[in-house]
This record gives structure tokens, sequence and C-alpha cells, in this order.
């Protein structure tokens, strides 16, 4: 039995979805690292990129899901292959708000005056290195329909959490000792939140990732 | 659910040609279940296994039990005329006989000694309206069968079958011959029907297995390769091969 000969089009097809998810996972990768760039040395070119990127993104996001509608469409397809295109619909929703996250955060670099930062900042690139390879290590799995390293990446998501905690911890000490910098404050902690939701994003991904190789999300049967 | 069919170790053999490899399934009452494969797999030659039609090819020799309700159908003393009104069947291509609607529909009952006409005529509408058909043609129950459309057709043969008051259909690509708009009436049909009776068919199109059927059997050179529970045999597979054939990638 060979096993690509009788549908290669639509191979084709599922080939050109993969590739599709890999080039949105490197562009949302590239938006968060960059995004923290931006706000750390301070540079609103970057910023402004960021920002500007993120209509690719969604462009990319569009065209990713109209390719699924189109495949269940016209192929039709069951077992694995539904899984494939179920899987790769639900995770661009994710992706995309990635990216919406990181815009975010650059719009937030955008509106900094030039006053300097009320505390240094460890934690936050920290927890965005952490939740950048989280979502890098989401679409590894996907690529390579790895479910035991997407179990190891939504385990990863504990450390994000335990560095927003922290991060909220200080800026509430910041706040009672200085209210005059509240307004830094409440943004450096909206950006904690935004990289916070980042890795529940890359969490949702594997979830998906394992979906897609065993049929179960969150341990539930759902097809 | 209540197992209507046992086959047990069935293998049939046409003359050296080894057809059904040890098939052993059950098939439960009220329920559809789909036979799915390539062509030549087998699906069919089992199918008309379950009511003896094999018995009437040359050089075929049958091993192993159908168990219909508990009893062998292949037991010296089955009455084979009786287990074929139990278990109807409905073919690919409809077959009307050349003459009325109405006398297509009473030809069976007429077989088996019935004879009042109140009864031929009730039993003629209510099978025409089992199969979804009484609307249609109530108005010309006289006119021959032949001018219907091949979904009225098809229609018409299975209300044929529900006349002898069958407790089993085989249907062997009942809709392969017939337009969307008649298949879809078909396979509603086949829903209303499983309630009354249990229905086996057999189907190229794996949507119409996925959308009608309970249980699914996927057979391949003769023997079953995997078969269960329709939606998990179309979301998980077990077997690689069915994964092949299910998704087009076979061969």
């Amino acid at each position: 039995m060979s096993s690509k000969s009788a549908r290669s089009e639509f191979d084709r097809e599922l080939e050109g979805l993969h590739l599709d998810l890999i080039r949105l996972g490197g562009m949302i990768e590239e938006a968060i690292d960059n995004s923290i760039t931006a706000l750390v040395r301070r540079d609103k070119k970057l910023a402004q990129n960021v920002v500007d990127n993120d209509r690719r993104i969604d462009n990319l996001d569009h065209a990713i899901e109209a390719k699924c509608l189109s495949i269940l469409l016209r192929q039709q397809p069951v077992a694995q292959d539904l899984r494939a295109v179920s899987t790769a619909l639900k995770m661009v929703t994710d992706m995309e708000r990635i990216g919406d996250h990181a815009a975010d955060i650059a719009d937030i670099s955008l509106r900094f005056d030039g006053s300097p930062f009320i505390k240094k900042l460890e934690h936050i690139p920290l927890m965005a290195r952490i939740a950048s390879s989280m979502v890098k290590e989401g679409i590894t799995a996907f690529v390579k329909s790895d479910v035991e390293s997407s179990r190891e990446t939504i385990r990863r998501d504990d450390e994000v959490d335990s560095l927003f905690e922290t991060i909220k911890q200080e800026i509430i000490a910041i706040l009672t000792q200085r209210p005059a910098v509240a307004d830094q404050a409440v943004d450096l902690l909206m950006i904690a939140k935004y990289i916070e939701r980042i890795g529940d994003h890359a969490v949702n991904i594997c979830g998906w990732v394992i979906f897609f190789v065993t049929g179960e999300h969150k341990d539930k049967k759902i097809i | 659910m209540e197992t209507k069919i046992s086959v047990k170790s069935l293998n049939l053999h046409y003359g050296e040609f080894h057809a059904l490899k040890n098939i052993s399934i059950d098939i439960p009452e009220n329920s559809v279940m789909a036979l799915i494969g390539p062509s030549g797999c087998g699906k069919s030659t089992f199918l008309k296994a379950l009511n003896r039609m094999d018995d009437l090819v040359p050089n075929v020799k049958i091993e192993g039990t159908v168990l219909l309700d508990g009893k062998n159908i292949y037991s010296p003393e089955t009455d084979v005329t009786l287990l074929r009104k139990r278990v109807g069947m409905v073919f690919q291509r409809p077959n009307p006989f050349p003459m009325s609607i109405y006398d297509n529909i009473a030809y069976g009952p007429r077989i088996h000694g019935v004879k009042s006409h109140r009864q031929l005529d009730e039993t003629v509408e209510s099978s025409l309206c089992g199969a979804a058909l009484w609307d249609e043609v109530k108005d010309r129950l006289h006119k021959n069968a032949i001018g219907l459309s091949g979904g009225q057709q098809q229609r018409l043969c299975i209300a044929r079958a529900l006349a002898i008051k069958p407790e089993v259909l085989l249907m062997d690509e009942p809709t392969s011959a017939l337009d969307p708009i008649s298949t879809m009436k078909v396979e509603e049909l086949i829903g209303t029907l499983k309630k009354k009776y249990t229905i086996v068919i057999v189907t190229h199109n794996m949507q119409q297995a996925a959308r009608i059927s309970e249980n699914t059997a996927f057979f391949l050179h003769g023997e079953i390769v995997e078969y269960g529970e329709t939606g998990q045999l179309f979301s998980m597979p077990k077997e690689k091969k069915t994964e092949a054939y299910i998704t087009g990638r076979f061969g």
C-alpha cells in the first residue's frame, strides 16, 4: 500500500498549511522578541515596526483560515486529516492573539515618555523569554507531532505565572510607596499581563497539538 | 442493544477463490451497520451471505455460522424462502418489475398467500408510506412503475421490500445510481427505518457511511480489518489500513 499516491494534491494542500503555520509561528515569535527589545532599549522605531507588522500576522491568519475552510469544503477530511485541519483552525486563533498581545506591548512602549523606568526591568524580559520559547516549542511540537514536549511546555506556564505574581507584588509595593509613578507602574503591570496571556495561548497551542496526535483535548475525547 | 445477527467464523469460497476469510461480527438490532472497502473486498458477498443469496452461485462453499436471532441460517432446517422474507434486500440499481406501482408492492404479499384486497390495499399504502413515497404516487398507483424517476424507483424497491414485513434490510449501494436529492431522501428514509428494522448497507460513499450508520465495518481482501462505532472509526481508526482507506490514501 503506497500511502501518498491517491491524494497527492490534498497532501500538497496539507503540507502548504503546515508551512503557513510554521511561517506564522516565526512571525509571532519575532513580534514578541521585538516588542520586549523595543521596551527595554526604548526603541520606538522597533516598537512601531511590531505594531505595523501585526497586520501581516492578521493577513496570514485569515489566509490560513480560508485555506482550512476550503479544505473542509472540498476535501471533507476524516481521521487524522480532519484533526490536522481543525488543529490548524484552532491554533491560528491563538497565534493571532499572541501577535495582538505583542503589538499591545509595543503600543505601550510607544506611549512611554522619556522618564526613567521605575525599576530595573529584569522579570519582564525573563518572563517574555520563557513565553516566547513556549510559543516556539509549541510550534515545533506541532511540526514533530510531539505530545511529550507539548506536555512539558504546558508545565512551563507555571514559571510564567509565578513571575507574573512576583511582578505584581513589586508593582503593588511601588504604588504604595510612590503614587506619583502610578501611570508607568500600571503600564508595566499590563505588559506583564500581556506576556502572561501569551503563555496561556502557548498552552492552548500545545493542547491542540496533543489533540492532533491523540484526538483528546484536555484529557477528553472530543471527536 | 440486542444482537440481531451474529456471524461466527464465516468462510466463503467461490471455487478456489477465498472470498470471505474467517468473518466474525455482531450486528446490533435497530441500527445501521455500514460496510465499506474497495471493490472486490468481499462486502457485497458478505451482505448476500446474510440471506443466503450466495447459495445461488455455482461452486460456492460456505463454512461457519450466521445466527439470526440466535438461529443458524445455514442449518439444514432453514426455510430459505422464509429467511429471505425476514431478511429483505435492496440492490444498487432500482429494479422495479415492469408492472404497476400497486402490483410491484403487492407482488411479495401475494406470493406469500395474501389474497384479501383490503389487506393488500393496506399493505401497499403502509409500505409506500414507510418508504416515503406514498404522497408522490398515491394518485397513480396503477400506472407502470417504470415511469417513475430513479429516486422514486429505488424507494419503490424499498417499499417492495417492506411489504413482506422483513426484520432486516440489506442494501447494496442503494444510492449509487441516484442524484443528490434522491440520495438524501433515501438516507432520511434509512434513518426512519432503523427504528423498526436492522439495516446493513454497503456503500462506497464514505460520507454516507459516516452520516447514516451507527457502526461501520471495513473490509479488505475478504477480511474485516476493523469494525466499531462509526464516529470512532472515522475519527480515530485503530488500524493503519483503515486510516489509509478512509482518508483516500489507499493504493
